[in-house]
């Protein structure tokens, strides 16, 4: 994180407004590189305050992958012809950009996968299976996504290791005092999100892997709602591994980032078998491959991959302290609009978030205010959002979502703030 | 909000659901019905524990539910417990049959209906626009088959 974006982010509510500086953030010159946007909902401008669960895609994102199977596609690492070549070059480029883009050390430490799913599966399957065994503990929060949780119970069922969870505070913050408690010398991997997809709090993921390095342990970011708010440094943070998928990105669906340290993904077995990853096959032994071509079997996303890359080149063009100034402000309006009504309650009240509102109403659950809220052309989502035991934690059984992205206006927060007053209407 | 979105809007909420979702009727538990059954639809949270007591001669006596969800699924519930009573199982799968295909917009047979339990069915017919939420409007009567066969949990999803 910049240093102005956790000013920004860290700030009480006054002071965020002060901080924050619109005007000169073109977001409506960024709106119409969306052509999702120009269209209608129910008769009314599309309000899209989803991002948390898939980011529209930029016309330079879709353009580049069709100009790539227009002209560069052919399978990757496998022909001696000039299309093969290209389209190899252009896919390993992509692993360049990411490099760059998380600050990583090499961009052998860039590993492609389908999502940050896969990607946390792949940790689990490898590196958990050959490196931990029973008696071990993985730590993880009570607010993880399902998918930061599931491959671990997975992996316990297979190793016989044990699951620790770090509790989070009612207003939806994990204390450092917590995660210290949960370490013990048997933890060997901290797994944690660095922004809470429920809440939007930002996790201090810094000063976590200090404690999880010092308790002897590894740790893994999950990133996805992260890379898109704020610059992200995964040798700054000190992570271990951190994940996140392309298409909260603006990118592609179907094309993940696994981000390991060299030299523990040195130490992983293959996570799949299959072409592309091996060295030599014979019938009674085979080598595979260094990391990454290692961990990527068979033929990938290639078309995704450009796609990322395209994504990855957009947002740094315009800048990702740029971008997380601009939430921040979005965030502080949405925040000081919506407190304003009465019968609605903001579940996550950190000082420490970015870009995500999560809310309840007093007589329409969440699903019926998704429903209102869409015939007014505003997408939230509603629901559990795959975080079923922070649900149960926080004591709620759902809730409605709004989260943003670069292309988030004020008008769109008025937007929000319109419709949710119908719901109120129709439910008083 | 133009008319016409408010209209559409109040198909979905009519009165009759917005009376039954704030206020459900037969909103308790039976420990000594004979049949229960608990609901789930994990896409939106929406639980439902459901108490159904059945006499000697196949004939509801009661139903009841106890749970949380939607205004659509809490009506619903509601609803169906207030028509259960007197039915039969096969006049409740009757019931269900005509309410399904009331909430998704194919013709209904409302034959041997009462007039009663079509304009409760047709207040919650508002769903057929909305295709998402015809698990919300059925989730209490999947519940309901279940407690029937004896199945002690089911899911919409």
């Amino acid at each position: 994180m910049t240093n102005a974006a956790e000013a920004c982010a860290t700030a009480n509510g006054e002071e965020l407004f002060a901080c924050a500086a619109p005007q000169h953030f073109a977001v409506d010159q960024y709106r119409a590189d969306f052509p999702a946007l120009a269209q209608q909902i129910h008769g009314r401008p599309l309000v899209y305050l989803d991002t948390g669960a898939s980011a529209l895609k930029p016309r330079m994102v879709i353009e580049s992958m069709s100009r790539f199977m227009e002209t560069d596609y052919a399978n990757i690492h496998r022909g001696v012809h000039t299309l093969s070549q290209r389209a190899t070059d252009k896919y390993e480029a992509v692993r360049a950009t990411v490099r760059r883009f998380i600050n990583a050390e090499y961009d052998d430490e860039i590993i492609f996968t389908r999502g940050a799913t896969e990607s946390i599966n792949l940790v689990a399957q490898t590196w958990g299976r050959t490196c931990l065994k029973t008696g071990d503990e993985i730590v993880i929060t009570a607010l993880e996504h399902h998918a930061n949780i599931v491959p671990w119970q997975m992996l316990r069922d297979q190793t016989g290791i044990s699951l620790r969870i770090v509790p989070v505070t009612p207003e939806g913050d994990v204390r450092l005092e917590d995660v210290k408690a949960a370490l013990s010398p048997r933890t060997k991997l901290v797994a944690v999100a660095h922004i809470s997809n429920v809440l939007g709090t930002v996790l201090p993921v810094r000063e976590i892997a200090a404690l999880a390095h010092a308790a002897g342990a590894k740790i893994l970011i999950d990133g996805c709602q992260a890379v898109s708010h704020m610059p992200v440094d995964v040798r700054d943070i000190d992570a271990d591994f951190y994940v996140f998928s392309g298409h909260k990105l603006y990118g592609p669906n179907a094309i993940g980032i696994l981000y390991g340290k060299r030299d523990i993904l040195a130490q992983m077995p293959p996570y799949q078998g299959g072409g592309d990853m091996i060295e030599s096959v014979t019938f009674e032994k085979t080598t595979y491959k260094e990391p990454p071509h290692r961990f990527e079997a068979g033929t990938p996303p290639i078309t995704e991959v450009i796609g990322l890359g395209a994504a990855i080149e957009y947002i740094s063009t315009i800048g990702m302290a740029r971008i997380a100034r601009h939430e921040t402000d979005i965030l502080a309006y949405a925040t000081e609009k919506l407190s304003r009504i009465n019968s609605l309650k903001i579940i996550g009240t950190s000082p420490h978030k970015a870009g995500i509102v999560s809310f309840t109403m007093e007589h329409a659950h969440p699903h019926d205010i998704g429903t209102i809220l869409d015939r007014q052309g505003v997408a939230v989502r509603a629901g559990h959002h795959c975080a079923q035991p922070l649900m149960e934690f926080m004591g709620i059984g759902a809730t409605a979502r709004a989260s943003f992205g670069l292309y988030t206006s004020r008008a769109d927060i008025d937007a929000l703030a319109a419709a949710v007053a119908k719901v109120q209407e129709i439910f008083a | 909000m133009n008319a016409m979105e408010a209209n559409d809007l109040r198909d979905l909420y009519q009165d009759l659901i917005l009376d039954h979702g704030k206020r459900p009727r037969n909103f308790r538990a039976v420990p000594t019905a004979n049949h229960e059954a608990l609901g789930h639809n994990p896409l939106c949270g929406d639980r439902l524990n459901l108490y159904v007591t059945v006499d000697n001669n196949g004939v509801i006596q009661d139903a009841a539910f106890q749970g949380s969800g939607c205004a659509i699924s809490v009506a619903s519930a509601s609803m169906m417990t207030e028509m259960l009573k007197g039915k039969t199982a096969a006049q409740a799968a009757h019931l269900f049959d005509y309410l399904h295909n009331a909430c998704t917009g194919k013709p209904a047979d409302a034959n041997g209906i009462d007039s009663d339990d079509i304009d409760r069915i047709q207040a919650l017919s508002g769903v057929r626009d909305y295709p998402i939420r015809v698990k919300c409007a059925t989730l209490a009567w999947h519940t309901l088959q279940a407690a029937l066969k004896d199945e002690k949990k089911v899911s919409t999803e």
